[in-house]
């Protein structure tokens, strides 16, 4: 029997844990002389009170839902893939490659295909570490994190040497033909009559990432492959008895994770910049790790965790942008949340447990 | 003296324990004479090493009082438990590998920080004591060279280094041959005679009365009699511990065993270590029979299960029905075994043949998740799995029957008989069945040796591999006995005994030409 009712394991603990981090970041906020109410509002007003805001927010959102499925996929297999910023930045070099090499005439061409450009790249960059833990026993933590080094080396050099067009100062690719530009929320939404700020760069790749989660669901929940990838996760010899392949099991899910991880260039660099930039990823393959421990690596607990930490994102740059809050602090808020809702997910669960373990035996008793 | 004007060794009032919502000990009391050796027996989740702890300060009490020679004590550790002259022997040793006995013993209990002086008063109280109580312990020797029977040795003299009064020893006979059980019998009687206190956790009933003089019997957390042994009988035990009366003896008929299933020459494995775990192992196994694979843990049954299972690799030959299997590993795995008619139930359950944090109906899908039954197109057919395994649960009495429970909340009989159900309702031509009944209670030990005999009477190859030789005994048709990776030879169990296949167990082989 479950201790605790499924509600208060998925939606009380990591709200209170929340709660606790806003109530430290107030202190936080209140020591340095400032006014955390009057922060509050500017957050939900800067990243909840307009489209703009929203059109930020899910931005953000798009990014950390797919770095988090990324890691929750993995991690079903007790694979911890440190390696999303790595894979993302080289999904990013997939679709710019994509993206570059043919005169898109629409964007619904140019879009599946750069969906799989940015799979393709994220898969192959996962692929080495997978491979390295199936067959060497290699860490696959270790080998990740070096990935992600690598990787930004790599795009550094190809965007000074290859894809820099002449003359251009900056490491960066040739914009994207028109025909390869996505449509933002913007241009989704103004032909049902709903208006959506112009200026905000969330586009239909929020779409795609809600699709995703969606699909992966299902993969882990429902399909053969998602059985025996949960079932090696939780027990390697049991998946030997079973005749599941470890090495098998590894790939595929590596594989997976980092395709994941790479399909949210088609957010970043596809929808956003629409070019090519050093340092595109900007830190969401590692915000994707807090992102799947908030979300209990479950697809819908990914989605919620995402749209919180797109709007911690997005209100912390507008409270950087118009209080007199040193934008460090943002980090420092975005911080206690990782911390209490990822590492310290234990510290709350533990006593709320007990709650509920003491209701349940006075109502025996009772 | 009168009983009455004694204290007792141990005294134990009303203690409760619970697990979250598990209570593992209710309102459980407790008298244990000096210089008695007292019997705790009760099924596997009874609460029986639950209660040790709680003596030994791993657990505290949720309530309840312990008395230790009449003075209230408490042990919040297991430091506070040695002072109190409480000694524990645990199933699994605590011993340093690459250690020498002498330094095991001191090990924790050193006078100060230069180490000679401890080791030289230790060797000298160490000899007296191996040869006060027929110990026979090379101080000097190190603990990876030495066999299990001796490593057990080690940790009483740990316990009696430590100056304990009273000793406890869970399970102590589960690694042993009947020889070295008997060898640690006598030195219990000796302690006792002592003046030492013994408790000795056991499902076995014939230890309890071959070597107690009372004997507590507890039942799901709660102890449900206590009785001097020489006055109660194996059966009433056994009815205490379950709660009903239950058949010991398995009821069958004679074997009809048919054309050769299994054949096994010349097979060979080695470990990811190096080590040659099977040497050249020789069988078969015909339609319509058990058999039987004796011998101690660790000598290389785990090993032939897994390589006849396709969890491991070997060299030799395997043929089923005729057919050769590929051994390379190359070709085959655990999932082509299954196709080729040869079903499962793995030793461990808890760690291969269940997930046990998977539900239960996933756990009947585990290792035939590919079967066309349970899958619709891309997806799996969960309805259909879930529908299969209420039939199961209701066929094979699973308690509780509920689908949708993890696989770690049911007790360990109850999760045997989903992996039992999963792998006999697939009605396999071989079964291959290793500690069918470890951890299972006894209810459900009933109920699982039926089953392996019905599939036998049905005509279908049995690969038996258990540690308990009753076991062995009542099921097989014919014994093999495994050592150091070897068949040393096969015997009858009509005409065998336990003393014959004691002595094979332990390599012995002189005797083949008296049996």
């Amino acid at each position: 029997m479950d201790v605790m009712p499924r509600w208060a394991d998925v939606i009380l603990v990591p709200i209170i844990s929340l709660l606790i981090a806003f109530a430290i970041s107030a202190l936080v906020i209140l020591a340095i002389g400032q006014d955390p109410v009057a922060a509050v509002k500017i957050m939900i007003t800067g990243a909840l009170g307009s489209t703009y805001g929203w059109g930020y927010t899910l931005y953000y959102a798009t990014n950390f839902i797919f770095t988090g499925l990324a890691v929750s996929i993995a991690f079903h297999a007790k694979l911890f893939n440190i390696g999303g910023e790595g894979q993302a930045t080289l999904g990013g070099l997939g679709v710019a490659l994509v993206c570059l090499s043919v005169d898109w005439p629409h964007w619904a061409l140019a879009l599946p295909a750069a969906l799989v450009g940015g799979a393709v790249f994220g898969a192959a960059w996962a692929a080495i570490p997978a491979y390295l833990q199936a067959k060497r026993g290699s860490h696959i933590v270790i080998t990740t994190i070096m990935f992600n080094f690598i990787g930004l080396a790599l795009l550094n050099y190809v965007l000074t040497n290859i894809l820099r067009p002449q003359g251009q100062m900056d490491p960066a690719s040739a914009r994207f033909p028109e025909g390869a530009n996505l449509p933002t929320l913007h241009d989704i939404l103004a032909p049902i009559g709903i208006s959506f700020s112009k200026a905000a760069p969330a586009n239909i790749t929020f779409i795609i990432a809600v699709l995703a989660c969606v699909l992966v669901w299902l993969f882990i929940w429902r399909t053969r492959v998602g059985y025996e990838l949960r079932a090696f996760g939780h027990s390697q010899p049991g998946a030997v008895y079973a005749g599941i392949s470890p090495v098998k099991i590894t790939m595929i899910a590596m594989l997976i994770s980092g395709g994941l991880a790479g399909l949210m260039a088609t957010n970043n660099v596809m929808g956003e910049a629409e070019r090519l930039v050093l340092n595109s990823v900007e830190g969401a393959g590692f915000i994707g790790i807090a992102v799947a421990l908030m979300g209990r690596s479950h697809p819908f607990g990914v989605f919620l965790a995402a749209i919180l930490f797109g709007f911690l994102y997005q209100g912390g740059a507008e409270l950087a942008l118009w209080a007199s809050i040193p934008r460090e602090l943002i980090v420092v808020i975005q911080a206690l949340v990782i911390l209490f809702t990822g590492a310290l997910d234990n510290m709350v669960r533990m006593p709320i447990q007990k709650l509920f373990l003491a209701l349940r035996r006075s109502k025996a008793e009772g | 003296m009168s009983a009455d004007t004694i204290a007792p060794a141990i005294e134990l009032k009303g203690i409760s324990k619970a697990f979250g919502p598990v209570q593992a000990n209710k309102d459980i009391s407790i008298r244990v004479m000096p210089g008695t050796i007292h019997g705790i027996i009760g099924e596997n989740g009874a609460g029986k090493s639950t209660l040790m702890s709680i003596l030994y300060g791993f657990y505290k009490a949720d309530k309840g009082e312990i008395f230790i020679s009449g003075t209230k004590t408490e042990i919040p550790d297991s430091q506070a438990a040695i002072r109190a002259g409480i000694g524990m022997v645990f199933q699994h040793f605590k011993l340093v590998e690459n250690f020498t006995v002498l330094e095991n013993v001191v090990l924790g209990a050193e006078d100060g920080p230069l180490l000679k002086p401890s080791l030289a008063k230790a060797r000298k109280q160490l000899v007296a004591l191996s040869e006060e109580y027929e110990l026979n312990v090379d101080p000097d020797a190190l603990i990876e060279d030495i066999g299990v029977g001796m490593q057990q040795r080690v940790e009483i003299l740990k316990a009696l280094y430590r100056k304990a009064d009273i000793l406890i020893l869970d399970e102590p006979t589960g690694v042993l041959t009947p020889s070295e059980a008997d060898h640690l019998f006598r030195i219990l009687r000796g302690l006792k005679d002592e003046g030492k206190t013994i408790i000795l956790i056991t499902h076995k009933l014939r230890e309890i009365m071959d070597v107690t003089d009372t004997v507590s019997v507890m039942r799901r957390g709660e102890m449900t009699a206590t009785v001097k042994t020489s006055e109660t009988s194996p059966p009433q035990l056994a009815e205490l511990m379950v709660g009903r009366k239950v058949l010991l003896e398995v009821d069958k008929t004679a074997a009809k065993p048919g054309a050769n299933v299994l054949e096994v020459t010349d097979l060979k494995v080695t470990d990811a270590m190096g080590v040659q775990r099977l040497k050249g192992i020789n069988l078969t196994v015909r339609a319509g029979e058990v058999l039987g694979i004796a011998g101690v843990a660790g000598n290389g049954q785990s090993q032939l299960l897994e390589v006849l299972g396709g969890m491991c690799t070997g060299t030799g030959s395997i043929l089923v029905n005729g057919e050769p299997i590929d051994l390379s590993g190359k070709n085959s795995d655990a999932r082509t075994r299954r196709k080729r008619g040869i079903a499962h139930v793995p030793e461990d359950r808890q760690r291969e043949g269940l997930i046990m944090d998977f539900y239960a109906w996933e756990n009947v899908a585990f290792g035939y998740q590919d079967d066309p039954a349970y899958s619709k197109g891309l997806l799996m057919d969960n309805a259909a799995l879930r529908a299969d395994t209420e039939a199961k649960i209701e066929r094979f009495d699973v308690r509780p029957a509920n689908p949708w429970l993890n696989a770690k909340n049911f007790s360990g009989g109850n999760q045997q008989k989903i992996v039992v159900a999963r792998e006999i309702e697939r009605n396999p031509d071989l079964l291959l069945i290793g500690q069918p009944t470890r951890g299972v209670d006894i209810g459900a030990i009933e109920f699982i040796h039926k089953q392996i005999i019905a599939l036998r009477d049905a005509g279908k190859a049995i690969l038996l591999v258990s540690v308990e030789l009753d076991e062995i005994m009542s099921l097989s048709d014919r014994i093999a006995v495994m050592f150091d990776g070897q068949i040393m030879g096969e015997r009858d169990p009509s005409t065998t005994n336990e003393k014959e296949l004691g002595l094979l167990m332990a390599g012995v082989t002189e005797t083949g030409a008296a049996a």
